[in-house]
């Protein structure tokens, strides 16, 4: 679709900023955290020049950051702000307290190599460790994919009343130049309503929240943090349905490139997916029949399209830049869960790869797709530099 | 000094605070005097269990209890929204114990000073971990016993007020339950005055301090009267204005009707009349000037 847009160049965090502005939030907490920086830097930018109308709070940390970002959501104001690495390990606490709450904030993390010892590199171990917080997360490859995730991300969180997660990795995507198609802002307000929150703190409701409740209170309340979640799956998939209709974009909750009559799948997150994507194209070309599976949306974990996608599979190759110590790689372990039981399942091949930001090339992926015909799986992840 | 107790009926009976609370009490003004037209915000403190388990209050306004060290940012929050929204009239009120302000909520609350967020923020402080058990805080003051100061507290007890005041903040005052009148009419100055406001408000824990269930106010009355707990105000970090100071009385009589410093050989009672003696001496030149 041509028209409705501006092309741009834009690295991937200044693709988010415009994408945030698109979504016109009233509150915005922020905290710099390098490779997140310019996400921050563009909206004070955008807020000096008054195209953005949003309050600005620059904050002493990003727990703080956090703690506003949900009093403000439940005030009933659309908020936003963004993070990375260390920055999400503080949040953690107040992750859980957004989730409990039921407050649709949408956040970007960059993802970042975690300490110690120090780095600055593209890892997703910072955002993965936070799976069980009870966030939606999606990973996104592209600058114009972040852009287009956030304003879907709000679609969703304001529907099953979660908060979303926004990944891009560090440099790749936040500090690599694309062009982007920028759309207009009457799309962005068509595909995105004002913000009419259910529950809201404001002496006229008189309602409170956060109050010690009982066992059965608290049973009841992750019953319901479920119930949202399972929602959100289908919600995902509807509201990227839309945004394709306006835009001419859509990218799934999974993407399946090439898979049709596939014998051998790369199953991947984020930036890799693109590189991925890449060494399927390479392999098909010397006729190996390859394709790829990009899990998008990460939380809630898109179980049944998973296992329609690698039902009948032969191989499965999962490539992690992430590592959990004691388990491997995160999406290795969730696809494992994800395709038990399945009578002609694949085999899984688990590969830490790219863990720490070290360079993964096409013709890498390519080399460990035949690395593996030569090995028999094992259950744990492999070491694959 | 003469001032006419006004209460709106927000803070109701029936609470779960130990009887003869005087956090209960300080609750009691503090919501009754700022109004229907308030947001609390309450972290975890004996203040969180005062304002009800869900789905009791004890408050007819929306609390928000939110984590430990986030009162002052999650109250800039609403602030934030409000202001957003157009609703700018509604007050918003932080009221967090003194583990939550003078430790682990300090950073928020600093920053919140510094950014002159435009919140009531009001300590109720009982000089220790009061809601765990009686722990020491940076606010239990030298020598005083905790169940994690067994043998008194070595170190002195932090002056949030004077360093809250050095942010230069509109409104920072120091009020306790023993003076009532003098606790209402600061919380509606601080009412009717734009950024951030802060209140430190010494509510003697009962529990805590080894006093008996009538005594709260008249230990309170006896800690700003033999200069231990000077009731004053400062307006932008340099106008001081004491409201209630030393009366010469010694601080023999507070301190000995206290079991939390009932180990006290009379030498360091002495040390503390001496510290005592040497902080009002100072602090009364800020009075002068
Ligand atoms: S422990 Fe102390 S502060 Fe807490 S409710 Fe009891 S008397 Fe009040």
């Amino acid at each position: 679709m041509s028209q409705g847009h501006t092309r741009m160049l834009l690295n991937g965090n200044h693709a988010v900023a415009h994408g945030v502005k698109l979504a016109r939030p009233m509150v915005v907490p922020v905290y710099p955290i390098t490779p997140q920086t310019p996400i921050v830097e563009k909206i004070s930018e955008f807020q000096l020049q008054g195209v953005m109308d949003a309050d600005l709070m620059t904050m002493e940390s990003e727990h703080s950051a956090m703690a506003a970002c949900i009093t403000a959501s439940l005030t009933g104001v659309r908020v936003f702000t963004a993070t990375a690495s260390q920055g999400l390990m503080l949040m953690h606490e107040m992750l859980h307290y957004a989730s409990g709450a039921q407050t649709p904030i949408v956040m970007c993390n960059v993802n970042r190599t975690i300490g110690s010892p120090w780095g600055f590199w593209p890892d997703q171990t910072d955002s993965l460790a936070q799976r069980d917080t009870g966030w939606i997360q999606y990973y996104c490859e592209s600058a114009q994919e972040s852009l287009d995730t956030i304003l879907q991300a709000y679609w969703v969180a304001e529907k099953v009343l979660l908060p979303a997660m926004v990944m891009h990795e560090a440099f790749y995507v936040s500090h690599a130049l694309e062009t982007v198609d920028v759309p207009d802002q009457e799309i962005a307000d068509t595909y995105l309503p004002p913000f009419s929150p259910y529950h809201r703190l404001d002496p006229e409701i008189g309602a409170s929240w956060g109050n010690v409740v009982n066992q059965d209170m608290f049973y009841r309340h992750r019953q319901t943090l479920g119930q949202s979640m399972e929602k959100a799956i289908e919600v995902a998939l509807e509201a990227d349905m839309l945004w394709e209709k306006l835009t001419g974009r859509g990218y799934g909750v999974i993407e399946e490139h090439r898979c049709t009559d596939a014998e051998i799948i790369i199953a991947t997150t984020g930036s890799m997916a693109g590189t991925a994507r890449e060494a399927v194209d390479q392999l098909r070309d010397s006729g190996m029949p390859v394709g790829l599976l990009k899990v998008k949306l990460f939380r809630p974990f898109p179980v049944e399209l998973v296992r329609r996608a690698l039902d009948e599979i032969p191989r499965v190759i999962v490539l992690d830049r992430n590592f959990a110590p004691g388990t491997g790689g995160f999406l290795h372990q969730e696809l494992k869960a994800a395709l038990y039981g399945l009578k002609n399942g694949p085999v899984i091949y688990g590969y830490l790869t790219g863990v720490g930001g070290t360079n993964v090339p096409p013709d890498k992926i390519a080399g460990l797709v035949r690395e593996s015909m030569e090995e028999e799986p094992v259950n744990s992840s492999v070491w694959k530099g | 000094m003469a001032y006419t107790i006004v209460e709106e009926k927000i803070f109701c009976s029936g609470h779960h605070a130990c009887p003869g609370c005087n956090a209960a009490l300080a609750f009691r003004y503090i919501t009754n005097t700022l109004g229907q037209n308030t947001i609390a915000v309450v972290p975890p403190s004996c203040g969180a269990i005062i304002s009800g388990p869900q789905p009791l209050s004890s408050m007819r306004i929306p609390v928000y209890q939110t984590t430990l060290e986030a009162s002052a940012a999650s109250a800039a929050g609403i602030k934030r929204a409000l202001k957003a929204q157009g609703k700018d009239h509604i007050n918003v009120v932080a009221i967090a114990g003194d583990g939550g302000t003078y430790d682990i909520g300090f950073q928020s609350l600093s920053s919140a000073a510094e950014r002159n967020e435009d919140i009531i923020y009001i300590c109720l402080d009982n000089e220790g971990y009061m809601n765990t058990g009686a722990q020491k805080s940076s606010s239990t003051p030298y020598l005083a016993y905790t169940t994690s100061t067994p043998g008194g507290k070595p170190t002195a007890k932090k002056n949030v007020a004077e360093i809250m005041a050095a942010h230069r903040i509109p409104y920072m005052a120091t009020a306790t339950t023993g003076y009532l009148d003098d606790l209402v009419y600061k919380v509606r100055k601080a009412k009717d005055i734009k950024g951030m406001r802060f209140i430190v408000i010494l509510v003697p824990c009962l529990d805590g301090w080894g006093v008996a269930d009538h005594e709260g106010a008249k230990i309170s009355r006896l800690a700003v009267q033999t200069g231990v707990f000077p009731l004053y105000e400062v307006e932008n970090g340099i106008k001081y204005a004491l409201n209630y100071g030393s009366q010469g009385i010694p601080v023999s009589n507070y301190i000995t009707r206290q079991k939390r410093y009932r180990h006290l050989s009379s030498e360091q009672i002495d040390e503390i009349q001496q510290v005592v003696n040497a902080d009002w001496e100072n602090f009364k030149v800020k009075f002068n000037a």
